[in-house]
C-alpha cells in the first residue's frame, strides 16, 4: 500500500526545507498541557480559533477527557490592530462566566509576530478591573516558530513561578521539595508524588495533571476537576528546601527561576524513566531526608532487578527505534541500554544541540552503533529511511509509528504523545521503579507477541 | 445554574412559540470555550481528501502536525493525502520570508512524489510576513509542469466557512482543464461529500445503478483528473452545501451546470435525493431504476430498523453538528428511530438554516449557534438526553455526564450515509444508548423516577434494585444498597 510504502530507503536525501511526518508538534499545546495543571485554571490560546481547537482535540484523544481552553479567536482585525482588544473581553468574559482562579494565557505565532504585549494588556486589565479580587492572570511566551511542545510546556512552568512563586524568609523549610515532573502523564505525576511521600517528604509537585486529566466518572461535567497544584502551593514552593528538576528540556527554566527569584537550589535530573533515572531521583531525595530509603522503595527496585536479571536474554541483542520528546528519549536509551537492548535509531523534531550531548552521554562507548538526529529533517520519515536500510526489532514513540509498524512488521510500544488509538497510558506510571517494571512489561509482551506469531509451528513454544 | 455569556444570548432560542430570530454566522466571543476551529481547518478538510494531490502546509509545524492523517476520507487508491508535509517555519524564516523554503520543499516533494497537483496552504503566519505564495506557486507550476494551487486558508481571515471558499477558489482553478469527450448527458458531479467509512463509493454506486455517470467526487476519494473535468457533467448535487455551495455557483457561472443540495442520510432525504436527480433528468428509465432501488434498499434495512425503534422509542437527542445542513437529516433519523431531538445546534449555520431546522424541531426543541461544553453540559442535563451526536470535543463531555455518544463527525469509522448508514446508524445509536454500563454512572441512577417510571425502554437499562438506596427509587430494584455505586 503506497501510504505505508511511501519510502524505500536506499540514499537518504537531506532535506533543509521540509518536514515529512514531523517528530514534533508546536510550543502552544504543551504551554496548553502545563497549564491545565495548575487548579482551577483555564488555558486561554491568544491567537487564531483553530489553534485552541486543534490543542483541544489532540489533548482530548491522547486522554479521552474533556480539556477545557478559550481562545481570543482573533480575526483580520486584531492581526492589523493587534489583538488587546480580543483578549481584555476574553478576560472579562471568562472571569464572568467560567470563573476559573487563574487564566494562563499563551501566544502563538500569530500574536507573536504581530508583538502582543502579555503582561501589557493584563495590567491593563487590572486596571481596568477585569480581574476579580484573588484571581490572576498568567501567561507564557510560546511562538509556534520557535522550539516544540516540551518547551511551551517549560514555559508556562517557568511563568507559574515568575507570577506566584515568593520567598517569605532566607530560611527555606527542610523537608519539603518541589519536584517539576515533566510532561509525563497524570498517572506519572501522581506516581512521583507518592514516592516523595514515601521518602517522608513533603512535596510541591507542579504542574500536575493527575485527577484533572484522569478523572473518575461521576455523572459531572466539571469544567474545574478537583486536582492540579493550587496558586497557594505555587506561592509558597520560594520556601522549600530545593526544587528537583525532572527533564532538563521541560523543568530546569522553571528551577532556574525559582533559584533566582527566591533562592530555592535546584538540582536538575534526567527525568526518572528506567532504573538508573529513579536511583539518582530516590538519591536526591536522600539528601533531604536524613539518608533514609524506605523498604518500600528499596523492595520495588529490588523486584525491577529481579524482572531485568529473569529476562536478559530475551532482552540479549535487541535493537529498538526510538522516537519523541528530548527528556524521554534520554531516559528511555539509557534504561534500554542497562538491559542489553540498543537505542539504535533516536529521532526528536525538538531543537537542541545538547540533546546531542546529553545522548553521547548514555550511550558512551557504544555511540558509533547509534544514529541520533534532532530539529529540522529528524521526523519519521527520515527513522523510517534508516529503518528500511537496517531493520531494528523494536519501536518506542507515539502512535504515528504505527505506519512503521505495519510496513515493516517490527512492534509498537506506545509511549510520548501523542497516543491516539490507546489507552492505558493514562493510567499507569512509567516513572519510577515500578514504571519501569510496567515499561519493560510491555517491551517484553511485544517481543515474545513477535516470536509467537512469527517462529515455525515446531518452534512454538508454551513456556518461555 | 451556570449563566450564559450575555453577549451569546441572541444565539441560542429555547422556545418555538417565541418570535423566531437566531444570530448567527457571526465571530465566536474572545474567552468562549468555543468547540469551532479556523479558516486553515476549514480549507484542510475539505481538499484533504483529494488522494493523488500533495497537500504541502506553509507554516510552523503545528498546523500539519494536528492535521496528519486525522479524517477517515478513503481512498481506493492513492495515499498521498495522508502524509504531513510542512514548511516547518523557524524563526528565521519569519524575519527573512518563508519563500525560500517553500520553493525548495514544493520542488523535492513534487520530484519525489510525482503528484498530479499540489495545494499550498497558507496558515496565519504567511498572512502576516507577506510570503508571497501565489508568485512561488505559479513558478513551481511553470517548472515543473503541474497545477500548483495556492489556498489562502490564513487562520484569522475568517471562519472555518471562510476556509471553505478558498478551498473551493483552489478546486475551481482545477475545473475546465481536462477533456469532457466522453462524458453521458446522463451524468453528475458529487460534490461535498467526503468519503468518510466509504460513503461515497456507496453513493456512487446508487447513480450508476440509476444509469447515471458519476464523473467526479469531490472531494471524497477525490482524483485531481476527474476534477479537471468535472465541467463535462450536466448536473452537481451537493451535499454539506456549507462547504462546497460555493464551487457549485461558480461552476453555474461558469460552466451553466445547475445543481441542487441534498442529504444522503436518513430514509426521507437519501430518497428524496435520488428522486430529485431523476427528476432533474427526466428520463423515465432513470426513474423507475430509482424507485426500484429505494424500493429494495429501504426492504432490506426495514427489519433492522422496525426492531431498534421498538427499544429505542422516546430516547432523547442532543445534535451538535458542524454544518447545520447535517442537523436536518439527522433530526429526521432520530425521528425514524421514534426518538426525539431535544437540542439542536451546529458551528456555522445560518439564518436560513436555523429557521428550517425550528420548523422542522419540535417546539420546545432548544437551537444554539457556536456553542460551548458549559452550554452544552448545561442543556443536555435539563432536558435529561439519553444521546448526544457531536464530534471529537464533545464525546468526552457526554460520557463524563453518563450518556450515550454517536460521532457524526469525520472521525468516525462507520459510513452512515445512504440506506445502509441508516441501519448503521440505528445500530450505533443503538450501541451506545442502551449500553449497559450506564447503569454504573451515579447520574443515571439519581435521575427523576417520573421519567423512569413513564418510559418503559429507560427502565430495562437500570440497575435492578430493590428501590431501597437514596440514589434511585425504581420499582423494579433489586440490588440491594450495599451494591449502589460509591460516591
Amino acid at each position: 500500500m503506497t501510504l505505508l510504502r511511501h519510502t524505500r530507503g536506499g540514499e537518504i536525501t537531506e532535506r533543509q526545507a521540509l518536514t515529512i511526518n514531523p517528530a514534533k508538534t508546536c510550543q502552544p499545546v504543551g504551554a496548553m498541557y502545563a497549564a491545565l495543571g495548575i487548579h482551577r485554571c483555564l488555558p486561554h490560546s491568544h491567537g487564531s480559533q483553530g489553534c485552541c481547537s486543534y490543542h483541544r482535540s489532540t489533548l482530548s484523544r491522547h486522554y479521552k477527557e474533556p480539556v477545557m481552553a478559550a481562545t481570543s479567536s482573533f480575526t483580520e482585525g486584531s492581526s492589523v490592530f493587534g489583538g488587546q482588544a480580543n483578549l481584555l473581553q476574553a478576560i472579562n468574559n471568562i472571569f464572568t462566566v467560567y470563573q476559573p482562579d487563574v487564566i494562563a494565557v499563551h501566544t502563538t505565532c500569530l500574536s507573536e509576530t504581530i508583538g502582543d504585549d502579555i503582561p501589557q494588556i493584563a495590567e491593563k486589565a487590572a486596571e481596568k478591573d477585569l480581574i476579580p479580587a484573588g484571581k490572576s492572570v498568567i501567561h507564557a511566551s510560546t511562538p509556534s516558530y520557535v522550539g516544540a511542545a516540551p518547551t511551551g510546556f517549560a514555559n508556562m512552568t517557568a511563568g507559574m513561578v515568575k507570577y506566584f512563586s515568593e520567598s517569605t524568609s532566607p530560611n527555606k523549610i527542610g523537608g519539603r521539595v518541589n519536584v517539576i515532573p515533566g510532561w509525563v502523564e497524570p498517572a506519572d505525576m501522581r506516581e512521583i508524588k507518592r514516592i516523595v511521600a514515601a521518602m517522608g517528604l513533603e512535596s510541591i509537585v507542579f504542574p500536575d495533571t493527575s485527577d484533572v486529566l484522569d478523572c473518575p466518572q461521576t455523572g459531572v461535567h466539571e469544567m474545574f476537576p478537583k486536582g492540579g497544584v493550587t496558586v497557594d502551593r505555587l506561592r509558597a514552593a520560594g520556601d522549600s528546601a530545593v526544587t528537583i528538576a525532572l527533564g532538563p528540556v521541560c523543568s530546569e527554566p522553571a528551577a532556574i527561576e525559582l533559584t533566582n527569584q527566591c533562592g530555592v537550589p535546584h538540582a536538575t535530573l534526567p527525568l526518572p524513566i528506567g532504573l538508573e533515572a529513579t536511583d539518582r531521583f530516590i538519591l536526591e531525595l536522600r539528601k533531604y531526608n536524613g539518608g533514609v530509603v524506605p523498604r518500600e522503595i528499596t523492595d520495588e527496585r529490588g523486584r525491577l532487578i529481579d524482572l531485568i536479571t529473569d529476562m536478559h536474554q530475551y532482552f540479549y541483542n535487541k535493537t529498538a527505534a526510538l522516537w519523541g520528546d528530548p527528556d524521554q528519549l534520554v531516559s528511555l536509551s539509557e534504561m534500554l541500554l542497562t538491559v542489553d537492548i540498543l537505542p539504535k535509531y533516536v529521532v526528536t523534531g525538538t531543537p537542541g544541540k545538547k540533546f546531542l550531548r546529553r545522548m553521547g552521554d548514555v550511550l558512551q562507548d557504544r555511540k558509533s552503533e547509534v544514529q541520533v538526529r534532532q530539529g529540522a529533517g529528524a521526523d519519521l520519515f527520515l527513522l523510517h529511511q534508516w529503518i528500511k536500510n537496517e531493520k531494528v526489532d523494536l519501536l518506542i514513540g507515539n502512535t504515528y509509528g504505527k505506519y512503521i509498524r505495519r510496513d515493516e512488521g517490527i512492534p509498537l510500544v506506545r509511549h510520548g504523545f501523542p497516543i491516539l488509538d490507546r489507552v492505558g497510558h493514562q493510567f499507569f506510571p512509567t516513572v519510577g521503579y515500578r514504571g519501569a517494571i510496567r515499561l519493560l512489561e510491555q517491551v517484553l509482551e511485544a517481543l515474545m507477541q513477535r516470536q509467537d506469531d512469527e517462529c515455525s509451528e515446531e518452534r512454538f513454544e508454551l513456556t518461555m | 445554574m451556570i449563566s450564559v455569556l450575555e453577549q451569546r444570548a441572541a444565539q441560542i432560542h429555547q422556545d418555538g412559540r417565541s418570535p423566531f430570530a437566531m444570530d448567527c454566522e457571526k465571530h465566536s466571543v474572545a474567552g468562549s470555550v468555543s468547540q469551532r476551529a479556523c479558516v486553515f481547518c476549514g480549507s484542510r478538510v475539505v481538499l484533504y481528501p483529494v488522494a493523488d494531490a500533495l497537500h504541502l502546509i506553509h507554516g510552523p509545524v503545528g498546523c500539519a502536525a494536528y492535521t496528519w492523517d486525522i479524517r477517515g476520507a478513503l481512498s481506493s487508491g492513492p495515499q498521498l493525502h495522508r502524509m504531513s508535509f510542512s514548511t516547518d517555519l523557524g524563526e528565521k524564516d519569519v524575519i527573512y520570508g518563508g519563500e525560500p523554503k517553500l520553493y525548495q520543499a514544493l520542488v523535492q516533494l513534487i520530484d519525489h512524489y510525482r503528484p498530479k497537483a499540489a495545494f499550498v496552504y497558507s496558515t496565519c503566519i504567511v498572512g502576516v510576513i507577506g510570503d508571497d505564495v501565489g508568485a512561488i506557486c505559479r513558478r513551481v507550476e511553470a517548472e515543473k509542469g503541474l497545477p500548483v494551487l495556492p489556498v489562502h486558508s490564513e487562520g484569522f481571515k475568517g471562519t472555518k466557512k471562510d476556509g471553505y471558499q478558498s478551498a473551493c477558489a483552489a478546486l475551481f482553478q482545477l475545473v475546465g482543464t481536462g477533456a469532457t469527450d466522453d462524458i453521458s448527458p446522463l451524468s453528475l458531479n458529487i460534490l461535498g461529500d467526503f468519503n468518510i467509512a466509504g460513503e461515497t463509493w456507496l453513493i456512487r454506486n446508487y447513480y450508476e445503478r440509476m444509469g447515471i455517470q458519476v464523473v467526479a467526487t469531490i472531494t471524497g476519494d477525490g482524483r485531481v483528473d476527474d476534477i479537471r473535468r468535472a465541467h463535462g457533467a450536466a448536473l452537481n448535487v451537493v451535499q454539506c452545501s456549507g462547504s462546497m455551495t460555493h464551487l457549485a455557483r461558480m461552476m453555474e457561472d461558469k460552466y451553466g451546470i445547475p445543481s441542487f443540495r441534498v442529504s444522503y442520510f436518513g430514509l426521507e432525504d437519501m430518497s428524496r435525493a435520488l428522486y430529485e436527480v431523476a427528476d432533474h433528468f427526466g428520463d423515465g428509465q432513470v426513474r423507475q431504476r430509482a424507485a426500484e432501488l429505494v424500493r429494495d434498499e429501504v426492504a432490506a434495512i426495514l427489519p433492522d430498523l422496525r426492531r431498534y425503534k421498538k427499544m429505542l422509542r422516546g430516547k432523547r437527542a442532543a445534535i451538535y453538528t458542524g454544518g447545520a445542513f447535517k442537523a436536518f437529516s439527522l433530526v429526521r433519523s432520530l425521528r425514524t428511530l421514534g426518538m426525539k431531538t431535544v437540542l439542536a445546534g451546529s458551528q456555522t449555520g445560518n439564518r436560513e438554516d436555523y429557521r428550517l431546522l425550528r420548523e422542522l424541531c419540535d417546539e420546545d426543541t432548544i437551537l444554539v449557534d457556536d456553542t460551548n461544553p458549559l452550554e452544552l453540559a448545561k442543556f443536555v442535563q435539563e432536558k435529561e438526553v439519553d444521546l448526544l451526536i457531536g464530534g471529537v470535543k464533545e464525546r468526552p463531555i457526554a460520557y463524563k455526564l453518563g450518556i450515550g455518544f454517536c460521532d457524526h463527525n469525520h472521525e468516525r469509522k462507520i459510513g452512515l450515509a445512504g440506506f445502509e448508514g441508516l441501519r448503521q446508524f440505528a445500530r450505533e445509536v443503538h450501541s451506545t444508548v442502551m449500553s449497559p454500563v450506564w447503569r454504573l454512572v451515579p447520574r443515571r441512577r439519581r435521575q427523576q423516577p417520573a421519567r423512569a417510571a413513564n418510559d418503559v425502554s429507560t427502565a430495562s437499562l437500570r440497575p435492578s434494585c430493590a428501590g431501597e438506596c437514596s440514589a434511585c427509587d425504581l420499582p423494579d430494584c433489586s440490588i440491594p444498597a450495599g451494591q449502589e455505586i460509591l460516591p
